[in-house]
């Protein structure tokens, strides 16, 4: 289709005030081509059928709106953890507020580094997976990413990681405009934890591509929380080998924007990929879970659970589709959306789809919208439970589907108490 | 101990009258019975004395304790000791039925004033009242009465009404849907909460239940309207003739 002038004219008008940054041979080819990836494609405008239901133009101005910091008074999520830390500020990496960059079964560096570096692995993956993912359906403002991050951390895993890499965003500035790219890859049969959490900026771009090879395990917890004016779009990438494991969690509370893409393609035979997500809007929040899921091998799972809780006229959206490619036989594929309402003014906006062109497969998917269950709350009353508390409790019920796709029950109590924690100041 | 007087009851949302008129008293230590048709309003009176929503009280007055019950909200009338065995016990997936069950005690006792109970005590005792009822650990994990049979979620009832150890006691055909081991379960768990200071209003279909629940004194309600009331025998005789004898005579 052709990109309409009038969006590469105002592409190009953005692109003009921005300058690439400078780094090794390998970083300089790879944003050129991601830079011109982005002029071919256009930035994101009101009119694209993807950005249908969200409003890309404060992600893509050239300045980014201001964010107040917030804090909620909790101790740090995932404090308790024994994890490796690694702390960006304002979207830059911070060696002193982070762990020595160093594992068992690991290696890991910041892409500042790397990027400066004439030849690196990093090469086969960094962009590449993004562009990948940019067919069928384009998504240039993860090619603006690649194109312009400068920092990030690049992730080694050549057996099983015993201690989770914990990716720490802290927000100081409150005109921060951050862009952020993780380049995480497993080799065969490794295993490895990365948690994600903090505000990050006023604005922030972040990718993530992951090459999960034959029988590794990728486990992903990530919470987007607190500032109520932070906006965010993030892309994770994933490329799945055979009798690989993919999961991913998300819990997003507060924010203006936030618009989390998830790409996942099953290349190898008997993978398995989850990506699920749980969010709490109340007022001026918009939340858009865009996931896109590609089933090229054979008995393949995927599962995509996500569910919204919204009130004050927050608003929730959810595009996901499940893609069966020619051959992709005994596919399993599951996709639900659901919204919880507490109000009249919230708005759940769903765009479930599925597209297959093999004929042994099972596919489900399903999409709802509702209000509380008047019975379980008199239940709860009538077992002298109050009535904010009864709502509390029938949340928790309603996103509890998503947040068991947390295999690890450390973290999944720990998404837990930060659920019950944002419901009781939200009472 | 419960007075109910002169109630009547419509539904919010249709001009439909459900209960024209109930009068009744059940003091402290004893077991009043409930018997009646399908559809003769048993159920609508247990859920307007525990505060379910949709239904207009237009006359009449029901009192706990001398406090009225029909002014406070469903979770104040339970803080003040009235308890509801639902007839269809309320499935609530992502919930455990120990949280819930902690989370209701507790907040009874807050609203109380009382002190809380810590989680080692509740798990204590909470343990043992679920062992003489034959609820086993994993039941007490599973969400609340999800997957559970017809059985189990009855049992859950009692299991509820002895952690919160309420005044005055309303159950909602308990005994439907049990074999005659639950039933005899469930009865064993009700009889032990009997007690000098406590009510019991029980409402069934079935003689089978009375024979375990000694009944002190047995209502017939027919639509909307307490039509007869008499002693343990009108309970049997209701199971040997039916109530269009009854019915009958009251016409
Ligand atoms: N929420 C409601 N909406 C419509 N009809 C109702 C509602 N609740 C009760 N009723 C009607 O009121 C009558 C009494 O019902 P119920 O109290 O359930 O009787 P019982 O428990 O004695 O079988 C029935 O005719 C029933 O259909
Ligand atoms: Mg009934």
């Amino acid at each position: 289709m052709a990109v309409p002038a009038q969006k590469l004219e105002a592409t190009a008008a953005r692109l003009d005030g921005m300058s690439l940054p400078v780094g090794g041979k390998w970083a300089t080819e790879a944003r050129e081509a991601a830079l011109a990836r982005v002029r071919e494609m256009g930035l994101p405008a009101r009119r694209d059928e993807y950005w249908k239901y969200t409003r890309p133009d404060t992600l893509t101005q050239a300045d980014a709106p201001a964010a107040a910091t917030f804090e909620t008074g909790e101790a740090p999520l995932f404090d308790s953890f024994d994890r490796l830390k690694v702390v960006f500020v304002d979207g830059v990496f911070d060696p002193e507020q982070s762990d020595d960059l160093s594992g068992e079964n690991l290696t890991i560096e910041r892409f500042a580094d790397v990027a400066a570096k004439d030849i690196h692995w990093a090469k086969e993956l960094y962009g590449v997976l993004e562009t990948n993912g940019q067919n069928p359906v384009e998504r240039p403002l993860a090619a603006l990413n690649t194109a312009f991050a400068t920092d990030g951390i690049v992730i080694h895993a050549t057996g099983k990681v015993s201690r989770p890499v914990n990716l720490i965003y802290r927000h100081k500035s409150e005109t921060s405009d951050a862009i952020l790219h993780h380049v995480i890859k497993l080799d065969e049969g490794a295993e490895l934890t990365v948690m994600e959490n903090g505000p990050a900026a006023a604005r922030f771009n972040k990718s993530m591509e992951v090459d999960v090879a034959d029988t590794a395990a990728f486990h992903h917890v990530r919470a987007q929380g607190r500032d109520h004016e932070r906006r965010a779009v993030t892309h994770i990438f994933g490329r799945l080998g055979t009798e690989s494991t993919f999961k991913s969690f998300t819990l997003t509370v507060n924010g203006r924007l936030t618009r989390n893409e998830a790409v996942l393609e099953l290349t190898g035979d008997d993978a398995v990929a989850h990506v699920a997500g749980a969010c709490l809007g109340d007022g001026d929040f918009h939340h858009d879970d865009t996931v896109f899921v590609t089933h090229d091998a054979v008995n393949c799972e995927s599962r995509q659970v996500f569910k919204k809780v919204l009130r004050n006229g927050a608003t929730g959206v959810f595009q996901g589709k499940i893609l069966v490619q020619p051959g992709a036989q005994k596919t399993d594929g599951y996709q639900i959306s659901q919204s919880l309402l507490l109000d009249e003014d919230s708005q759940f906006l769903a765009k479930p789809e599925l597209e297959i062109y093999a004929d042994d497969v099972a596919c489900s998917h399903g999409s709802t919208s509702g209000a509380i269950d008047e019975d379980a709350l008199f239940y709860l009353r009538a077992r002298g439970v109050p009535k904010n508390i009864a709502t509390d409790l029938l949340v928790l019920s309603f996103v509890a589907e998503a947040v068991d796709e947390i295999e690890d029950e450390a973290l999944r109590e720990e998404i837990i108490t930060r659920l019950e924690g944002w419901l009781e100041r939200h009472r | 101990m419960l007075e109910i007087k002169g109630l009547k009851v419509q539904l919010e949302d249709e001009d439909k009258q459900i209960l024209k008129g109930v009068d009744l008293k059940v003091e402290a230590g004893k077991v009043h019975a409930i018997m009646g048709p399908n559809g003769s309003g048993k159920s609508t009176l247990s859920y307007v004395l525990s505060g379910k929503d949709g239904y207009e009280v237009t006359e009449g007055s029901a009192s706990l304790s001398g406090e009225d019950l029909l002014e406070l909200d469903a979770e104040e009338r339970a803080a003040l000791g009235l308890f509801l065995a639902f007839q269809y016990p309320v499935e609530i997936p992502g919930v455990g039925n120990m949280t819930f069950l902690r989370t209701a005690v507790n907040a009874q006792r807050k609203a109380r004033g009382e002190e809380e109970m810590s989680a080692k005590e509740f798990l204590q005792v909470v343990r043992a009242k679920a062992k003489t009822l034959k609820i086993d650990a994993d039941m007490l994990k599973r969400p609340v009465n999800v997957g559970f049979s017809g059985g189990e979620k009855k049992r859950n009832e009692i299991l509820q009404m002895a952690m919160l150890e309420p005044k005055m006691c309303i159950l909602d055909e308990t005994d439907s849907g049990l074999d005659v081991d639950a039933m005899k379960l469930v009865s064993e768990g009700v009889n032990a909460l009997r007690d000098e200071g406590r009510g019991f209003l029980v409402i069934t279909h079935y003689q089978r239940l009375l024979d375990h629940i000694k009944p002190d004194v047995v209502h017939i309600m027919a639509d909307g309207r307490i039509i007869k009331t008499g002693g343990p025998e009108l309970a049997l005789e209701v199971e040997k003739n039916g109530y269009a004898d009854i019915l009958a005579e009251m016409a």
